[in-house]
């Protein structure tokens, strides 16, 4: 069973938490790539929205997946409070209460979903709200803790993004923006598995089921491969389906070929010394760089095209 | 509580009041600017 925050053994610090240690809890870091997909679901969209009303929507979604963030350290603060990498955040290092966190985040979520419904439109209001309750209740609290494929389901939260950004300026959504997330949805396990590869200690330490815990590092490997090939599929297909041109196309095939070629390489390899897992590094940075990549092509290209 | 730990509590209060004061006035341009788009959006139509 997962662990309950009620029976948290996290002390509640007696000092009121700095202003920065709230930010700290929306995981700026992460923000970046949330920030960037969205803003590029909401340029590649057909249709104009003003300049003020983007910003917001864009303003809306950091703030959503700020929420989402806060309340999955919320939940997670004992978990954290065993992993090295996540050891220092605000709520294991004792910095900020519980509570303060769940507050915030609470309150982030519904702020941001209302002003995104007010000044945009509800569907991408909509949108988000489930983008938020995916990724608190159904990949935090229900998946993470249960199964090694917690991140394969769980990674559709972070898919939400394009398709809030495509719906604030639209008030639909059509294909492309469903591409775009399937991109994201598949792209995510080998990220997130190639990552996993090289802190797996630290999970191993919190009791967290992913893939390299659960199965192995072999396993892993073979299930980093396999996902960067429905990846490729994904990646490939907003071309096929000619919904975007050949920017995208070429910026596609040649990003989506490295990133073949760097899983091959984390498949090939038979290393458990976290210390010694270069390649596996280089394609977890490249994985980051490959999504930049791709969405800014989604945006040059239907540009070009409009 | 410390005479120290006191101060500290006071000076994070103060920074907490300066960032949420800044937040506020930031939103309360921002709800303007969204008011003046929207009048502008429906005009158009």
């Amino acid at each position: 069973m997962a662990s309950s925050p009620i029976l948290s053994g996290v002390s509640a610090p007696a000092l009121p938490a700095h202003w920065r240690d709230f930010v700290a809890l929306t995981k700026p870091r992460v923000m970046t790539l949330v920030v960037f997909t969205g803003l590029c679901g909401l340029l590649a969209a057909p249709g104009h929205i003003h300049p003020v009303l983007a910003f917001t929507a864009i303003l809306c979604i950091a703030l959503g997946a700020g929420a989402a963030a806060a309340l999955n350290q919320w939940w997670e603060a004992d978990i954290d409070a065993k992993m090295k990498r996540t050891a220092a955040r605000p709520l294991p290092a004792g910095r900020m209460d519980r509570q303060s966190a769940l507050h915030f985040g609470v309150g982030l979520s519904f702020f941001s979903v209302i002003l995104m419904g007010m000044a945009t439109n509800w569907l991408a209001a909509g949108v988000l709200t489930v983008s938020i309750l995916f990724y608190v209740l159904v990949y935090t609290i229900w998946l993470k803790p249960r199964t090694a494929q917690n991140i394969v389901i769980g990674g559709a939260a972070g898919a939400f993004p394009p398709v809030i950004g495509w719906a604030a300026v639209t008030g639909d959504v059509t294909a492309l923006p469903i591409a775009l997330f399937m991109l994201i949805f598949f792209w995510t396990p080998p990220h997130f598995w190639a990552l996993a590869l090289f802190v797996k200690t630290d999970y191993a330490a919190a009791g967290i089921p992913m893939l390299p815990v659960v199965s192995g590092e072999v396993a892993t490997r073979r299930q980093i491969w396999f996902y960067t090939a429905i990846m490729a599929m994904a990646a490939l297909a907003p071309v096929l389906l000619r919904l975007t041109g050949v920017i995208y196309g070429t910026a596609a095939l040649l990003g989506t070929g490295i990133f073949a070629l760097l899983a091959f390489q984390v498949y090939r390899r038979r290393e458990n010394d976290p210390a010694r897992m270069a390649p596996e590094k280089r394609l977890f940075k490249y994985s980051i760089l490959y999504l930049f990549l791709l969405f800014g092509a989604v945006v040059v290209d239907r540009w070009l095209l409009a | 509580m410390t005479p120290e730990e006191q101060d500290l509590v006071r000076a994070r209060q103060k920074s907490r009041a300066i960032v949420t004061g800044l937040l506020l006035g930031f939103l309360a341009i921002l709800f303007f600017a969204i008011t003046l788009a929207k009048i502008g959006a429906s005009d158009a139509i």
